[in-house]
């Protein structure tokens, strides 16, 4: 996802000079090309990420639309409140991205787990909220965000799903995305899509079909898309690469809840209580945790089945 | 109207104001009410009737707990009528005990959470001098705002990238939240810090409206280098049993001490 969303930043920086892209001294090698060609659009802020925010709360305020770019938690919980009172208070044109949803940096410990960031980020008033769950997500996200005035989180992934847009899709923020069919409806954020693709193959074989939706914006959330892809559904189930409390799985359960529409069955899957002290490559951690495919189709095999 | 009428008007706002509604900081008020007198009566580049104005001078109030002042020198220069400063802390208004934007003509930045004015100040400046203008800005820090770190990381970006379209002020009072300074964290030896970190430096006595017309009128100190002004001041200035005391930085005026704070305030 990060080198799709650089090039897709790159083109439209090209033809927007608004936009400047600011690091907080991460992304070795990423950014040569956009530096190479756009440095008056490129800032090192260094190790600083609270500075970072303000920095680019201050630029956007004089008209610039900035990205902070940093991994895992840095550019959102270490400088929670820059977001907050700075730049969504302001309605100023910060879009926060984090590079490393979830266990993408799974190896490197708990420091670069991004495990509450959606939950956090959602909380905060005038925030957008966008966790793409494939590649063009990603690259129709990050121009969409350009044009979406405020304060804006982009969520990357180091793993992607097949999110292939049907012939002559729009990409819009806030709506869901049906990717394929079934009575089972799936809703999920992030690059663990991949791995529900995989949970549905195995399941079609036994006769259970998945119909995937993809949840690429947390916020603002189709309420309506979510009521109408659950209508007739055996059960609704979310997954996320994040922890179950205050994520994707919660804006789901408010929704139905609002709407008092209560599904046949309901799961959300994703971290239970706990930090991981346990590392490991993505992959692993998935597996670890009960997020891998094997581990989403025996969960919906058991809820289907009543256990 | 001159700067000493000015402040003085800012003092009994600010006393009015923090009275009425039983708010603190009237000693962090008047502490800053000659820096901003001067500002916004002699100095800044500003447009009361077109506060958008692009072309005007930026200034942040990042020890927002002193918004009073801020509020009663923008009514006084004509922002919005001085008649909305009754509104100050009362339910339903949007004049915050923390200085706000929203609904207040003139206020570029809310703070209220101390370390914010002067980073976001930086990206101000930075933009600004990308885009080629003359504009300067201008963010007035308290000197207990200075232990908190992301300031240094402004500090540090702005030495950096030479701007000198960019002015830190301290109001240097030296007392803090619950005791002098130099009890707290110290700062000293506070202009050798800034130095060190490559700013360039004035000294000027905070209430002394000529020296600090001075300094604001032979900016920047260096080219290419930030300018700190550190304005050496007197926490509650202006009202005699209020200066140099922790105690009014909370407390509000009331009744006797009300009277007699207005009475001293306007013998000014």
């Amino acid at each position: 996802m990060r080198d799709h969303f650089i090039k897709r930043l790159h083109e439209l920086a090209a033809r927007d000079p608004r936009i400047v892209l600011i690091t907080g001294d991460l992304g070795f090698g990423v950014f040569n090309k956009f530096r190479e060609e756009r440095g008056h659009q490129f800032i090192n802020a260094g190790v600083s990420e609270q500075h970072m925010t303000m920095l680019a709360t201050g630029m956007a305020m004089e008209g610039r639309v900035t990205f902070t770019y940093s991994i895992g938690n840095f550019p959102t919980l270490r400088c929670l409140e820059m977001i907050r009172n700075d730049a969504a208070y302001h309605d100023a044109n910060v879009k926060v991205v984090c590079i490393g949803g979830g266990f993408s940096y799974g190896a490197l410990g708990i420091s670069h787990h991004a495990t509450e960031d959606l939950a956090i980020m959602r909380s905060l008033p005038e925030v957008t909220v966008v966790s793409p769950c494939g590649l063009w997500e990603t690259m129709e996200a990050t121009e969409a965000i350009v044009n979406t005035l405020g304060t804006c989180y982009l969520r990357l992934d180091k793993s992607v799903g097949d999110d292939a847009p049907r012939d002559g899709e729009k990409f819009e923020l806030g709506r869901l995305r049906t990717l394929r069919q079934g009575d089972v409806t799936v809703v999920v954020t992030g690059g663990i899509l991949c791995e529900v693709q995989k949970a549905a193959e195995e399941l079609s074989a036994e006769g259970i079909e998945l119909k995937i939706v993809s949840c690429h914006t947390l916020k603002p959330f189709d309420a309506d898309g979510l009521i109408e892809c659950s209508a007739g559904a055996r059960a609704v189930v979310t997954v996320e690469e994040h922890t179950v409390c205050g994520g994707l799985g919660s804006v789901v359960a408010e929704t139905f809840m609002d709407r008092a529409v209560v599904p046949e069955k309901f799961l959300r899957v994703g971290l239970e209580a706990g930090f991981s002290s346990i590392v490991g490559s993505q992959e692993y951690l998935r597996t670890r945790y009960n997020l891998d495919a094997p581990a989403i189709a025996s969960r919906i095999r058991n809820l289907l089945a009543g256990q | 109207m001159n700067t000493v009428e000015l402040a003085k008007r800012v003092r009994i706002n600010a006393l009015n104001m923090t009275s009425r509604g039983g708010s603190s900081h009237v000693g962090a008020a008047f502490s800053i009410a000659d820096i901003l007198a001067v500002l916004y009566g002699k100095s800044l580049n500003v447009r009361p009737d077109e506060p958008r104005w692009e072309g005007r001078d930026r200034f942040i109030l990042s020890k927002g707990h002193a918004g009073a002042a801020v509020y009663a020198t923008l009514a006084e220069c004509g922002f919005f009528p001085v008649e909305k400063l009754k509104t100050h802390y009362q339910d339903g208004s949007d004049l915050s005990g923390h200085v706000s934007h929203k609904g207040v003509p003139g206020v570029e930045l809310s703070t209220g959470s101390l370390g914010h004015g002067l980073g976001v100040g930086v990206g101000m400046a930075h933009a600004l001098k990308m885009a080629g203008g003359a504009q300067r800005v201008f963010a007035l820090l308290s000197d207990g705002e200075c232990d908190e770190g992301s300031n240094w990381e402004a500090i540090l970006f702005a030495q950096h990238h030479k701007l000198d379209n960019l002015v830190a002020i301290i109001d240097y009072n030296k007392i803090q939240s619950l005791a002098p300074v130099s009890e707290t964290i110290a700062l000293e030896p506070f202009v050798d810090k800034w130095r060190a970190f490559n700013w360039a430096v004035r000294e000027v006595d905070g209430h002394d409206h000529e020296a600090l017309t001075n300094v604001f009128s032979d900016l920047p100190e260096t080219a290419g280098q930030p300018t700190v002004v550190i304005a050496h001041t007197t926490k509650g200035k202006g009202v005699s049993f209020m200066e140099n005391t922790v105690l009014w930085h909370y407390r509000c005026a009331k009744g006797e001490e009300f009277d007699a704070a207005l009475k001293e305030l306007e013998a000014l």
